[in-house]
């Protein structure tokens, strides 16, 4: 059972990939890219845990030394979560525009660029 | 390309893929395994400059150059949304207002929990900025926390209200001294001889408000130009989607 997580890891970026592939519309491409980029999440804080360890934040209940998760893959997934909600933003004000030139959101109904 | 041949090409992939990451995943280390030498190595490192929460330590001091990195690409990403949603020359026919009278009332109890929960919310965002090197949180985060809470204006029901509160070139200008303000943290630690966004600052007691050295700073211009930024980001969908008019911003 030590690879479930990574294994689940893998499982969601595929699926995401998946989605993208098979998608019909460009809001539900968007929302699959999220997926595939949320399988990072997954991947790095697995990677980061250790059993019976806590948040890695010192206080009073956790005194400095006591046992705690990774904290730079959790920098890490806190970087990408804020990169992800941007770029997703940046995606669907894209398909508002694709929506207004081309007048149709259907992937396979875009053939030609046009300006 | 045809949806079939597509979905061909996409399987050959995926099980290259899949096959690639399975076997490598069977060769790093176990799941809950206790060997961590970064998390040692920056555990001691944030104890040292005494910033409780190790992960703002990292983001606002070990790896600060990454997170100005990042920022960069949040303050890219609303500027691209923007002049992508921006206003065409040629003015789009007025959508045909909604009168008051068609629209569904809204409940009370939404109107009165969206205006009891903002002021809280608004504190909480900017309890979270400011206690990011102490307590569970960040720029970052409250960062969100504070741009959200604003538009429990628009849950709320109140629109204009909320229009009020968001002259946009405010927040616009939010984003831009956030990220100014970390460019000139990071001139004032090569300014102190200690290199570009170094913690330069007397680090204080663990615990206290005023500890960390910059962690603290960071964290707060950080919070600033997300909150802002994120302000911006939605604007543009929200005028986008209720058709305002250019001359009311």
């Amino acid at each position: 059972m030590s690879v479930f997580p990574y294994l689940v890891a893998a499982w969601v970026l595929l699926m995401g990939l998946f989605g993208v592939v098979r998608s019909r519309h460009l809001v539900h491409t968007v929302v699959c890219v999220s997926v595939t980029q949320s399988s990072t999440y997954v991947l790095l804080l697995a990677v980061g845990y250790q059993k019976k360890a806590t948040a890695p934040i010192f206080g009073q209940a956790d005194p400095p030394g006591s046992p705690v998760v990774d904290p730079v893959v959790q920098a890490m997934a806190l970087t990408d979560i804020v990169v992800s909600a941007t770029v997703s933003a940046l995606l669907l004000a894209l398909v508002i525009q694709v929506a207004k030139r081309h007048g149709t959101v259907v992937p396979d109904e875009l053939h030609a660029l046009r300006g | 390309m045809s949806t079939r041949t597509r979905l061909l090409v996409f399987a050959a992939g995926a099980l290259g893929l899949g096959a690639a990451l399975i076997l490598a995943m069977l060769r790093i280390p176990d799941f809950g395994n206790d060997f961590h030498p970064y998390r040692d190595a920056t555990v001691a490192e944030a104890l040292h400059r005494h910033s409780p929460n190790v992960v703002s330590s990292i983001n606002f001091d070990q790896r600060g150059f990454d997170t100005l990195g990042e920022e960069a690409i949040l303050v890219a990403a609303v500027v691209g949304a923007a002049t992508l949603l921006r206003r065409t020359s040629q003015p789009r026919p007025p959508r045909p207002a909604i009168a008051s009278s068609s629209r569904p009332p809204l409940l009370a109890a939404t109107r009165l929990a969206g205006y009891i929960l903002l002021p809280v919310t608004l504190l909480i965002g900017a309890d979270v900025v400011v206690h990011g090197h102490l307590t569970p949180g960040g720029g970052f985060q409250g960062g969100v926390v504070l741009a959200t809470g604003l538009h429990l204006l628009y849950v709320a029901g109140d629109y204009r209200a909320l229009r009020r509160v968001r002259p946009l070139v405010w927040y616009e200008t939010g984003e831009a001294v956030g990220m100014g303000a970390v460019l000139a943290l990071g001139a004032a630690g090569l300014a102190a001889g200690t290199g570009f966004l170094s913690n330069f600052l007397p680090k204080g007691t663990s615990g206290h408000l005023f500890s960390a050295g910059t962690v603290a700073l960071f964290s707060c211009a950080v919070g600033i130009a997300v909150g802002s930024g994120i302000v911006v980001l939605l604007a543009q969908f929200l005028d986008e989607y209720l058709g305002a008019d250019e001359g009311a911003r």
